[in-house]
């Protein structure tokens, strides 16, 4: 890169021996290769494309879509344009990501807790399930998993567990509350509940920060969130006369279940993948980050007469914390971005879909570059809110 | 913290790329986005002008002949040992035996569905004859050039005996598997939207996976082209108990086809598939191939290239109808063979027979 | 696991030992008491239950039949000695380089024959290839052993000059074994079409860490630069490829590159993948070199300006030997990484060694087989990755111990 910077021998050098002169050269025939490397490039592409009659261009969005997507969290109906189809794709990848993360997290704390466990044997299993899960490719779990799907009953046959959940080959059918007339009522006693539970959350940190104490403000906060809506939802149903909510059951018509809610098993395949694979390394990082923190901490909180569970969740944890954000942060956004997978399993994902869309107009190069631009903005989002959090909790601590 | 200055520095690295990369370039055409054509992956090869592909097959001495890689038994299967056997692989057969009189000189390529075009285009197969359906796009924007058809084809469903479906009407919320990347998934979305049924799709990148979730049982119905159907049918662990629907959702004419711009080549292969039809329609079978060849007739002397010099106009020997006769036999033996009653298919000849039988095969005159 | 009956009858300080061991271990509280209980019930459970399935399953021979497909997919039977004959070439190379350079490259060579040996077992009962010319897999993995574990008292009494020997055949070592494979000069041509399996598997991770590693070794010090073009330019590469999915390169490299060429030639889907895994490992291998030059003290640095060097001459003298030295660990679990990582070419349509099983369970021979082969085939195959990622990452582990002696 920096080639041929020389020794300053003498007060007066020539300017082809002057390293701030040759640095701005090598920079400029740098870019110049760079960006000739490039044009060629495009230009090879444009011819081809032209050749091919398909020149980039991204009028196909507003186009009638006119394929099916299994699964949306939006409406979608074919007669809806590329970009719809776009964003639901999208839509889908936040969905399994969120979802991923949150299970993610959960099981990679037990997991990483058991691995530091008194218990020779718990922390033996866990450390198996960490060596098998590590050293198998993903894709081949995802694929294993959807292949489980397939094992159980037909719809007519489904598992039911009373009348609210059925487990068959398609997925999960389950009851689900489904809004009444009365819920927009509701909403406001919904909303006001979250404005109580911020207050309560605000008052608690400022009380234990005057008494000096340590303590944790969201339990309270989330038990005043919930009282205030419970006394709302009985108060907006008996003032309307209809509950806002209600519990539809599934039914099963001729060919599926209608009503409730449906997982279905390409989603249910790749989340439990996802969740299996990724807390093995969430897990890890929660071992050493508990490791890390110093052993002088766990004796002094058991001095001062903390139990283990206080220890570890009022001095340990909060202190590992810090240490295991940043590795935390890029273990979710491979979550994100290994839930790409999801083309091997059916799971119309946001790389997916850019497939079909790609499979059907032609329009590789808008459809890359739309693809490239979610995840690094999705990997942009994550980077920053995790910094955010990052800084925050780093001062707590001083 | 590094990272996080870094990453902002690359979302806008990427946002530059997008916008050099989709500005459209051209000022003459801003095609409309062809909305069934397949990935083009690579760029159609200039017509090769100085020499025909006719005349670099000759000198290789072999032809590549494009075949689904998916198994698709009774049109393109290989079995353990590497031998390709089907109605598709036998058309690729009956171009090896009228340019070298020898069957077996053909290279087979298996190729995807997304795929099979660039293959085409890079000139890296001569003859692509893979359940390909002709379309007015892929004759125009794709660049290539149809052969007769082959094979009538449609769009199917089907279903399991016991679900009471008896057609497409009865399947308002049924939950149908599909193949993506295939002019199927769009056919079958117009063919319920049309019909104002709803139904859940669930779609698979890989034909295989497909047929195994319907026979799983994770759909109640699967749709692609008749043919598929039937070759897949064979595929299920229980044939008995799914039947195919008689509604037919699309046309699907399947046929040999070729990159466009070299006409000579185009003309050799539209000729050869003639050919087969022609010999059912005098009745030539490869039994009875040398009766005819005494035959005093001068339409069937000048058809086997006994008299005159028919074959030399299209860049073939005179007796290419009877060396492809003799090697694979004419249109209803090829059927029979992979397809016909003595198979586990046993598929009706329906739109596929001779226009004398009600069908659509029809061959011009050889004169 | 250790349980009263049989123990009973050791002489008694062993006998307390191990009471206390499990009293300290298993049940020092109630609770981890009633966890060791749940545990144990649930582990005998589980163990009885696979045992029983392992018996009874019928699909096993289907991985067993097919595992000719699986190994090398359709590498022609009658050339299979090729493969074989490289990875022999590679083992005879790491078992002498082991004995000459010993330390890490002797914990690389020692768990290379041990992959290898765990292998040999189960091949011992596979069934020959119908017209193959080659030895028996179990025969050519035991001589790859063999290979690996005479190279090192060879390596170690031979004179220096096979040390230099060594250097030159590790640096044309993947150009020969991919004309060994590919063929070319004398050999019979075999296209990249009919690779596949395992074959394919690790020539993809292996082509994708030889070719990353000069990409990210300048990439590292291109980022490192203090030339602000050079490095944005690899500061907006880097970040570009770790912020996408590997599936999106791999989709990137089949669609755009046969576009980049002039002319539209047809790129083979070999070298298509080949190349998005090259240039989705340099990013990641960038950042790993990029740690081990931070990591190195700034003395390094001055003292070798101080004594004369110049810029050129510190990096590849002083600074990136001793960084590349100690993120051997982090490279070995990269290559790891890879390895798994390959398993996504199956997306854009290369069959590896997932392919390859996806394919055999397909198989219409299975169909009569309750329940399918899947769980057979996969597990298998499972088994297979997780024997060559595991025995890998236990090396790494080594490695990374060893370097932590040294330094104290």
């Amino acid at each position: 890169m920096a080639s041929g910077i020389p020794r300053i021998s003498s007060s007066s050098i020539p300017f082809y021996r002057d390293t701030r002169i040759i640095a701005v050269l090598v920079q400029i025939v740098f870019a110049i290769a760079v960006m000739a490397g490039c044009w060629v490039l495009y230009q090879n592409m444009i011819a081809g494309l032209a050749r091919a009659n398909l020149l980039p261009t991204f009028d196909f969005l507003n186009v009638p879509a006119s394929f099916p997507i299994a699964e949306s969290v939006i409406p979608y109906d074919p007669s809806m344009s590329y970009w719809q189809a776009f964003v639901v794709g999208l839509l889908n990848t936040a969905r399994v990501a969120l979802i991923g993360i949150v299970l993610a997290t959960i099981l990679g704390i037990i997991l990483g807790i058991f691995r530091l466990s008194s218990n020779w044997l718990l922390s033996n299993v866990a450390m198996a399930y960490v060596e098998i899960i590590r050293n198998v490719p993903l894709l081949l779990q995802l694929i294993f998993w959807f292949y489980l799907t397939k094992m159980f009953p037909r719809v007519q046959e489904s598992i039911a567990i009373g009348d609210a959940i059925f487990l068959h080959n398609r997925g999960v059918t389950l009851a689900w509350p489904e809004p009444t007339a009365s819920f927009a009522s509701w909403l406001w006693w919904l909303v006001g509940a979250l404005l109580v539970a911020v207050a309560i959350y605000t008052v608690r940190q400022i009380q234990f920060r005057r008494r000096d104490r340590p303590g944790v403000a969201i339990p309270y906060a989330i038990l005043g969130w919930m009282v205030i809506a419970g006394v709302g939802y009985v108060l907006t149903t008996v003032i309307t006369g209809t509950a806002p909510a209600v519990l539809v059951f599934p039914e099963l018509q001729r060919f599926n279940f209608i009503g409730g809610a449906t997982v279905t098993a390409s989603f249910a395949a790749l989340v439990v993948g996802l969740v299996i694979y990724t807390a093995v390394y969430i897990g890890e990082i929660v071992r050493s980050g508990i490791l890390a923190v110093s052993k002088g901490q766990r004796e002094a909180a058991r001095a001062l007469g903390l139990t283990q569970g206080q220890t570890l969740r009022l001095v340990i944890f909060p202190q590992a914390l810090r240490i295991m954000i940043p590795p935390m942060t890029s273990q979710y956004l491979n979550l994100t971005k290994n839930s790409s997978l999801a083309v091997a399993i059916a799971y119309p994902d946001l790389f997916y879909i850019a497939n079909t869309i790609n499979n059907q107009t032609g329009q590789a190069v808008p459809v890359i570059v739309m693809l490239m631009v979610s995840y690094l903005s999705a990997s942009l989002f994550t980077s920053l809110l995790m910094n955010w959090y990052n800084r925050r909790i780093q001062l707590v601590e001083r | 913290m590094r990272r996080s200055l870094m990453v902002p520095l690359a979302a806008a690295l990427s946002l530059i790329i997008a916008a050099c990369g989709g500005a459209p370039a051209a000022p003459t055409a801003a095609p409309e986005a062809p909305t069934t054509a397949p990935a083009p992956t690579a760029a159609p090869a200039a017509p090769a002008a100085t020499t025909g592909r006719l005349e670099a097959i000759t000198a290789r001495g072999t032809v590549i002949c494009g075949v689904n890689n998916n198994p698709l038994p009774g049109f393109a299967s290989v079995d353990a040992s590497g031998v390709y056997s089907g109605f598709d692989v036998d058309f690729c057969k009956a171009v090896a035996a009228a340019l070298f009189d020898d069957p077996s000189k053909v290279e087979y390529r298996p190729l995807s569905s997304q795929d099979r075009f660039t293959a085409l285009q890079t000139g890296e197969i001569d003859v692509l004859i893979r359940n390909s359906t002709w379309t007015l796009g892929r004759d125009g924007d794709v660049g290539l050039d149809w052969s007769p058809t082959t094979f009538y084809d449609g769009q199917g469903m089907m279903v399991r005996k016991d679900s009471g479906i008896t057609s497409i009407n009865d399947m308002d919320g049924a939950t149908i598997c599909v193949q993506t990347g295939t002019t199927t998934e769009l056919n079958l979305a117009d063919v319920f939207r049309a019909k104002g049924l709803t139904f859940q799709p669930v779609v698979f990148p890989d034909g295989d996976q497909t047929r195994s979730a319907y026979d799983a049982g994770q759909c109640d119905g699967f749709t692609t082209d008749k043919s598929g159907l039937v070759s897949s049918i064979t595929l299920l662990s229980n044939p008995a108990d799914h039947q195919i629907l008689s509604d037919t959702m699309s046309k699907e004419p399947l046929g040999p086809s070729v990159l466009q711009g070299d006409p000579k080549w185009a003309d050799a292969v539209n000729w050869i598939t003639f050919a087969t039809f022609q010999a059912e329609e005098y009745g030539i079978t490869s039994a009875n191939l040398a009766e005819f060849s005494a035959s005093e007739v001068p339409e069937i002397r000048r058809f086997l290239g006994i008299e005159g010099e028919l074959g030399k106009g299209v860049g073939l020997s005179n007796d290419f109808a009877a060396r492809v006769i003799k090697h694979v036999g004419n249109y209803a033996e090829i059927y029979n063979r992979n397809l016909g009653p003595d198979t586990p298919f046993n598929l009706p000849r329906g739109l596929n027979a001779l226009y004398t039988e009600g069908g659509l095969l029809y061959s011009p005159p050889f004169r | 696991m250790v349980t009263d009956g049989a123990t009973a009858r050791i002489p008694s300080p062993d006998i307390q030992r191990m009471v206390t061991w499990v009293r300290a271990n298993l049940f020092s509280t109630w609770y981890n008491a009633v966890i060791t209980i749940v545990l144990v019930y649930g582990l005998i459970s589980a163990l009885v239950g696979l045992a029983g399935w392992v018996a009874q399953a019928q699909g096993w021979p289907a991985a067993f039949t097919n595992m000719k497909l699986i190994l090398a997919w359709t590498y022609p039977n009658d050339q299979i000695w090729r493969p074989q004959l490289a990875v022999l070439f590679v083992a005879a190379l790491l078992g002498l380089s082991a004995g000459v350079w010993r330390g890490v490259v002797q914990l690389v060579a020692i768990g290379a024959a041990l992959t290898a040996g765990i292998l040999a077992v189960p091949a011992i009962g596979l069934p020959e290839f119908a017209g193959m010319v080659g030895l028996p897999s179990w025969l050519a993995l035991a001589t790859s052993v063999a290979l690996l574990l005479l190279g090192i008292p060879i390596g170690r009494r031979a004179g220096g000059w096979l040390r230099w020997v060594l250097i030159i055949a590790w640096i044309t070592a993947y150009p020969i074994v991919i004309l060994i494979v590919r063929g070319g000069i004398g050999l019979p041509v075999v296209e990249t079409k009919l690779w596949g399996g395992l074959m394919l598997t690790l020539l993809l991770a292996i082509s994708g860490i030889v070719l990353s590693f000069p990409i990210g070794v300048a990439l590292a010090l291109g980022r490192r630069s203090r030339l602000p073009i050079i490095r944005i330019f690899c500061i907006a590469y880097i970040e570009l490829i770790r912020g996408v999915p590997l599936v999106t390169v791999l989709y990137m490299g089949s669609l755009l590159l046969p576009l980049f060429l002039p002319g539209g030639e047809s790129v083979d889907q070999f070298i298509r993948a080949m190349v998005a895994v090259t240039l989705f490992s340099a990013a990641y291998l960038a950042e790993n070199v990029r740690g081990g030059l931070q990591a190195l003290p700034a003395g390094q640095t001055e003292a070798a300006r101080a004594l004369g060097l110049n810029v050129v001459q510190t990096t590849f003298l002083i600074t990136l030997p001793q960084a590349l030295r100690a993120i051997v660990p982090l490279l070995v679990g990269q290559s790891i990484g890879l390895f798994k990582d390959t398993s996504l070419v199956v997306i854009v349509g290369l069959i590896d060694l997932l392919g390859a099983a996806q394919n055999v369970v397909g198989q219409p021979d299975w169909l009569g087989t309750p329940g399918g082969v899947w769980r057979e085939t996969f597990l298998v195959i499972a088994a297979l990755y997780w024997v060559f990622s595991f025995t890998m990452s236990r090396v790494s582990k080594r490695i990374e111990d060893s370097f932590a002696k040294s330094r104290h």
